[in-house]
């Protein structure tokens, strides 16, 4: 098992990632530069958190162009796993991988905190540990996390299992509450909180580490 | 071959929220500006390209508009066009998505 974790100009949680990764969970692990195109050998990517690019023109506009990402798109259509948090999730959005957009929170601020999230496993593969409905917590940190999707098509995501993770206290503004994402076949997911971030008792909370460590199951 | 320089506006579509706005809004009573029904923020993007005629240039200018400047998710865009040297803002908007 191995473990990818894409790097543009302007990721910064990519280390964080990787010392979660291969620092808590002991999965080999090594960084993509955003010029790369080899993923031979991965069975997951990651794309971190941060301001790819920096965020220029709307968050993960730019990066969408990027030659690793072209890899990684036929890389989820061999059926591999990709995790996008954050500026990941943002990117997920404007490859088409996940639908949807990220846009400025409802109140402008930029959200840095602990918050709860209740997770329903639907479609997710590497989400079947979690019990329907359990809540856990881990941090956010974003100005640009306000889910939008048109009505329709978020009924569509509900009834169909995509929604997997729905804050319980909305510190954004998201439709529907809408805090993570995977798409019909369950091999990708995006979410805005920081499973990272919370690897260590010592940083607040293991929540994340389940996570991540349910992603390589 | 000829230049023609362009203009691509990017609004965000009406069913949108857009909280900056509505901040500068609030912004604009405080400086005494009174009457604001409506104050929607978006980007105006200003170009020069060159092709062989009018119509490429356009062509190519809505496959960058539509795929690149803006999200059609969120967002609307508007082109114009115009040869470069006679101006922009004469004519009415020519594309929309």
């Amino acid at each position: 098992m191995t473990i990818g974790v894409v790097v543009f100009p302007g990721s910064n949680c990519d280390r964080d990632v990787r010392w979660a990764t291969e620092g808590c969970l002991g999965v080999p692990t090594r960084f993509l530069w955003h010029e790369e195109r080899d993923l031979s050998g991965l069975d997951a990517v990651i794309i971190p958190g941060g301001f790819s690019y920096g965020d220029y023109l709307r968050c993960g506009a730019i990066a969408r162009f990027a030659p690793i990402l072209q890899e990684v798109a036929a890389f989820v259509e061999r059926g591999g796993r990709v995790l996008g948090i954050c500026n990941g999730f943002q990117v997920l959005t404007e490859m088409g991988l996940l639908p949807g957009a990220l846009t400025r929170n409802e109140k402008l601020h930029f959200v840095c905190e602990d918050t709860p999230l209740q997770v329903s496993p639907g479609r997710c593969q590497w989400l079947k540990g979690y019990a329907d409905g359990e809540t856990i917590h881990l941090p956010i940190a974003h100005g640009e996390g306000r889910y939008q999707v048109d009505p329709g098509q978020l009924q569509q995501l509900e009834d169909s299992g995509c929604v997997v993770f729905r804050y319980q206290a909305n510190p954004n503004g998201s439709v529907g509450a809408v805090a993570g994402l995977t798409n019909p076949a369950g091999t990708v997911l995006g979410l805005m909180p920081h499973p990272e971030r919370a690897c260590d008792p010592a940083t607040g909370g293991i929540d994340g580490r389940r996570l991540l460590a349910s992603l390589l199951g | 071959m000829p230049v023609y320089s362009a203009r691509v506006l990017v609004s965000l579509r009406p069913s949108v929220l857009d909280p900056a706005g509505e901040a500068t809004r609030s912004a604009a009573s405080r400086l005494g500006v009174e009457g604001i029904a409506k104050l929607r923020i978006g980007k105006a993007v200003e170009l020069e390209i060159e092709a062989p005629d009018l119509a490429t240039a356009r062509q190519r200018l809505s496959l960058l508009s539509d795929r690149l400047l803006a999200n059609s998710v969120i967002e609307n865009w508007t082109l114009e066009v115009a040869a470069s040297g006679e101006g922009l803002g004469t004519s009415s908007p020519v594309g929309e998505g």
